[in-house]
C-alpha cells in the first residue's frame, strides 16, 4: 500500500514509452487517507511544490471514520501521472491510490446554476433543465437556481445551454468517482 | 509519568546516546527531564548548528541524529538543517517545543506554525494534540526517519501537553499502514539487470548516497569487481567504492573527472544505484548519456524515471538488491574480455585528462595542494566534512575516500556553514576517529559559534579554512560567465580567524607556507581540543574541470 508495486518486466521499448508518459487525458485519482489534521495540506502542498495542477478536488468521509477519501482530477496531458502518484504515495498518511479507468468508473459531479430568468424566458429554461434532468430548486422574480447532477461533460453541456440566458453564478462540487463491479475503489 | 520523562524513555529505547539542542520557554519541561534523564545533551549555540550536528552524527554513524529546539525562532532556525536532511536523505528526528495549546493560532509569544513551515521539507511530521500520543509519535518518528529512504521527521509538542502526566507503556510495535518501504527488489527485474550487465559492451556503475545510506558499499564493491565494471560515484556517494582503485573513475558530474563523465557519455548501459540523476550529474538532460540504457536501483520508487527514464527499474534497498544481483550475475558467467576495448578507451581518457593542477613555483599554497596535504597528514584516515563551494569540490576531487561515511558534506541543498557543526556531530558520534573539516572562509562564519560548543565539551575537531578571501565559487562564476564583473564576493581579511579561535577557547593557527604544510597540519592535528586553522591559499584559483551549467558532458572545460 505504501508504494506502487514494481510491475512485471516489460520490454525495453515499452519501458521507454511508459516512463515520463503524458497520457493526454484526464485522470481521476481516488485516494484513501488517514483522517488526521493536516493531511489535505500535505496533499495540496505536494502538488504546489512539484508544480502539478489539480483540476478538481473533493474530500469526504468513508464508511470508516478513521479514513477519508480524496478524489482529485489531474490533467495527464500536462503531468506525468506516474510521478504524481509516486510522490503522493510518499506521504505517510496516504493509504491507497487508484487511478480510475474511465471505462470502469461511475463518476458524478453536482452543480448549482443561478440563471437570470424573466417571465418570458423561464419556460424555455425549465424545459432545458428537464431535458438534462436538472431540478429547479429556487425561483425568484428575476432568477432561478437549477441543480444538475451528472458527469463533467453533461454539466459542461448544460452550462453552455443556459449561459445565453444570463448565467449569474455557478458552483460545482468537483467529481467524485467509484469503480464499477464488486471490487473496492 | 510526565510526558517529558516518557520522551526520555522513548529516546533511550531508540538507542539515542546524544541530543544536540538549545532550550527555551516552550521546551522548558523537556529540558527539566534532561536533568538525571540519562541522555547526553550537548548545548549548541544556534539551533542550526544543532541540526547540522545531528546530521553529521547521523552521516558518520548511520544512526538517527536528534536535535531539539524551542518554539518560534528556535524552530525556524531548524528549517535549514531540515531541508538539508531532506535533500541528502539524512535520518534526523527534530523535536520542537510549541506554545501552549490555548495560545495556538493567537500569534502567541514565540509562536510559529512549525508544522506548516516545515511541511514541504520533512519526510513526515507529527503535531501532538494529546499527551498520550507522545510516545507513539516519537517511536514512529524514529521508524520513519531511519527506514526506506531516510529523512528528517519533526515532532512538535505544545508546552502544556509536554507537562501532562501520562500512562507510559513502552511502545514495541510501530504500525503505519500507509508506509511500507519495499526492501527486496523484484527478482525478475534483478535477473534482467544481470543479463543486461552481462551483455553490455560499455557499462558504467553510477553509485550515489543511497549506497552509503543502505550500508551497501561492500556489496557494491563485490559486484563491481566480480567483473571489471568501471565505477563512478556522485558527490554524496564518495567512499561507497573505495578510492583509489583501478576500476575507480573518480567522481562524476559538474566537477567530476573527464574519465567519469566521458564514460557516462559513451556508455551503452548505466547501472544507477541509490542516485537520483540530479542536474549537477546530468547537465543538459536531453544530451545526457545518449547511447545508454538505464538500470535504476532505488529504495524510493518516485526517483525512478523522475528525470531519466529507467529501462530496468528496481525498487529496493541497495544492499539487498546488489547482493542478489551479484548472485544472478555470477550465475551467467560473463566474459570479462568483452570489456577490453572499453577499458582501453577509458584508460585513454585517464592518461590524457588526469585530475591535475598547476602547482605554485614558490611557497604559495594552491587549494588543491592543501587537500592533498591534508590527505597526507591524515594518512587518508580521517572523517572529512566540508562546507559548500570551491573547497568542497576540491576536497571531493583530491581526497581519496577509502570507505563510506568518511566524507560528510551538504550536497543537495548546498548549505554554507554545514561543515563545522557537522564535524562536531561526527566527532561526538565517532570519538575514536580523527574528524577534520575543510571549510571555506565564507562558509565557516555561518556557524562558527559552534566552536564554543566544541571548546566547552572538548570536541576535538580540526577545522582547516581554505582562505582565499572570496566567496570563491561565486567569484569563479562571475569570472567565467559574467565577464569578470565581481559583485560582492570579496570577504577580505575579516575576521582574524586565529583570534576568533582563541576567543572561542579553541586553538588558532595560520599556515602560509606550502613547504611545511604537511608537517604543520600534523602539528594542528596533534594539538588537543578543537583547532581552527587559517590556511592562506591562492586567491583566484578556479575549480576545474567543469561542465558549465546546462551543458552536456562533452562540453567540459578546464
Amino acid at each position: 500500500m505504501g508504494e506502487p508495486a514494481t510491475k512485471e518486466p516489460l520490454s525495453l521499448q515499452e519501458l521507454e514509452a511508459a516512463a515520463g508518459l503524458r497520457t493526454g487525458r484526464k485522470h481521476v485519482l481516488s485516494i484513501l487517507v488517514e483522517n488526521k489534521s493536516g493531511v489535505l495540506t500535505r496533499i495540496a502542498g505536494l502538488f504546489a511544490r512539484r508544480g502539478f495542477n489539480i483540476d478538481t478536488l473533493t474530500v469526504g468521509p468513508t464508511d470508516d471514520e478513521h479514513i477519508s477519501r480524496v478524489t482529485l482530477t489531474v490533467d495527464g496531458a500536462l503531468h506525468p501521472i506516474d510521478q504524481v502518484t509516486k510522490q503522493l504515495h510518499k506521504l505517510i498518511n496516504v493509504l491507497k491510490i487508484r487511478d480510475l479507468e474511465p471505462a470502469d468508473t461511475v463518476s458524478r459531479e453536482l452543480a448549482l446554476f443561478k440563471v437570470s430568468a424573466d417571465g418570458v424566458q423561464r419556460g424555455e429554461l425549465m424545459q432545458i433543465a428537464e431535458i438534462f434532468r436538472g431540478k429547479v430548486v429556487d425561483v425568484t422574480k428575476r432568477a432561478v437556481i437549477i441543480e444538475v447532477t451528472g458527469t463533467t461533460d453533461k454539466i459542461e453541456a448544460f452550462e453552455s445551454m443556459v449561459r445565453p440566458f444570463g448565467l449569474i453564478e455557478m458552483m460545482r462540487t468537483g467529481e467524485i468517482a467509484i469503480s464499477r463491479g464488486r471490487s473496492e475503489t | 509519568m510526565r510526558a517529558v520523562d516518557a520522551v526520555m524513555e522513548c529516546l533511550k529505547a531508540e538507542g539515542v546516546d546524544v541530543v544536540f539542542g538549545l532550550p527555551g520557554g516552550a521546551n522548558l519541561p523537556t529540558y527539566d527531564a534532561f536533568v538525571g534523564g540519562g541522555i547526553r545533551h550537548i548545548l549548541v549555540r544556534h539551533e542550526a548548528g544543532g541540526g547540522h550536528a545531528a546530521e553529521g552524527y547521523a552521516k558518520a554513524t548511520g544512526r538517527v541524529g536528534v536535535a531539539f529546539a524551542t518554539s518560534g525562532p528556535g524552530a525556524t532556525n531548524l528549517v535549514t538543517p531540515i531541508c538539508d536532511a531532506m535533500m541528502d536523505s539524512v535520518p534526523v528526528v527534530f523535536i520542537t517545543g510549541q506554545v501552549r495549546t490555548e495560545l495556538l493560532g493567537t500569534d502567541g509569544f514565540q509562536e510559529a506554525d512549525t508544522i506548516g513551515i516545515t511541511m514541504p521539507a520533512v519526510k513526515h511530521s507529527f503535531m501532538i494534540q494529546h499527551p498520550q500520543e507522545i510516545p507513539r509519535a516519537i517511536h514512529e518518528a524514529f521508524h520513519i526517519a531511519r527506514t526506506g529512504r531516510p529523512g528528517p521527521v519533526l515532532v512538535d509538542i505544545p508546552q502544556d501537553l509536554s507537562r501532562a502526566d501520562i500512562v507510559y507503556e513502552p511502545v514495541t510495535d510501530v504500525r503505519l499502514p500507509g508506509y511500507q518501504p519495499r526492501v527486496e527488489g523484484n527478482q525478475k527485474q534483478i535477473r534482467q539487470a544481470a543479463k543486461a550487465m552481462a551483455a553490455a559492451q560499455r557499462p558504467v556503475i553510477y553509485a550515489g548516497g543511497g549506497v552509503v545510506n543502505a550500508n551497501a558499499a561492500e556489496e557494491l564493491t563485490e559486484f563491481a569487481t566480480c567483473d571489471r565494471f568501471p565505477v563512478t560515484c556522485t558527490l554524496m556517494g564518495l567512499g561507497a567504492f573505495g578510492a583509489p582503485h583501478e576500476q575507480w573513475l573518480g567522481m562524476l558530474g559538474m566537477h567530476g573527472t573527464r574519465a567519469a563523465n566521458y564514460a557516462m557519455d559513451e556508455a551503452d548501459l548505466i547501472c544507477a544505484v541509490g542516485a537520483r540523476f540530479d542536474d549537477r550529474i546530468t547537465g543538459k538532460l536531453s544530451e545526457f548519456a545518449p547511447r545508454a540504457k538505464f538500470i535504476h536501483i532505488d529504495v524510493d520508487p518516485a526517483e525512478i524515471s523522475k528525470n531519466v527514464p529507467a529501462h530496468i527499474p528496481i525498487v529496493g534497498d541497495a544492499k539487498h538488491v546488489l547482493a542478489k544481483l551479484l548472485i544472478e550475475y555470477r550465475a551467467i558467467g560473463a566474459d570479462p574480455a568483452r570489456l577490453e576495448a572499453w577499458w582501453n578507451r577509458i584508460e585513454g581518457w585517464r592518461e590524457k585528462y588526469p585530475l591535475t593542477f598547476e602547482d605554485s613555483a614558490d611557497n604559495e599554497i594552491k587549494p588543491q595542494y592543501m587537500v592533498r596535504a591534508l590527505y597526507e597528514a591524515t594518512g587518508g584516515e580521517a572523517i572529512v566534512t566540508s562546507d559548500v563551494g570551491q573547497h568542497q569540490m576540491w576536497t571531493a576531487q583530491y581526497y581519496d575516500f577509502p570507505e563510506p561515511r568518511r566524507w560528510i558534506n551538504s550536497g543537495g541543498l548546498g548549505t554554507m556553514g554545514f561543515g563545522l557543526p557537522a564535524a562536531m556531530g561526527a566527532a561526538v558520534g565517532v570519538p575514536d576517529r580523527l574528524v577534520c573539516c575543510i571549510a571555506g572562509d565564507g562558509s565557516v562564519q555561518m556557524n562558527a559559534q559552534e566552536l564554543a560548543t566544541c571548546a566547552q565539551n572538548n570536541i576535538p575537531i580540526k577545522v582547516f579554512i581554505m582562505n582565499n578571501g572570496y566567496l570563491g565559487m561565486v567569484r569563479q562564476w562571475q569570472e567565467l560567465f559574467w565577464d569578470g564583473r565581481y559583485s560582492h564576493v570579496e570577504t577580505g581579511e575579516f575576521p582574524d580567524f586565529v583570534k576568533l579561535a582563541e576567543a572561542y577557547g579553541a586553538t588558532g593557527m595560520r599556515f602560509e607556507d606550502k613547504t611545511t604544510l604537511v608537517e604543520d597540519m600534523k602539528r594542528a592535528i596533534a594539538t588537543e581540543g578543537p583547532v581552527l586553522v587559517d590556511v592562506r591559499v591562492t586567491r583566484e584559483e578556479n575549480t576545474y574541470p567543469m561542465i558549465p551549467a546546462g551543458q552536456p558532458a562533452r562540453e567540459m572545460v578546464g
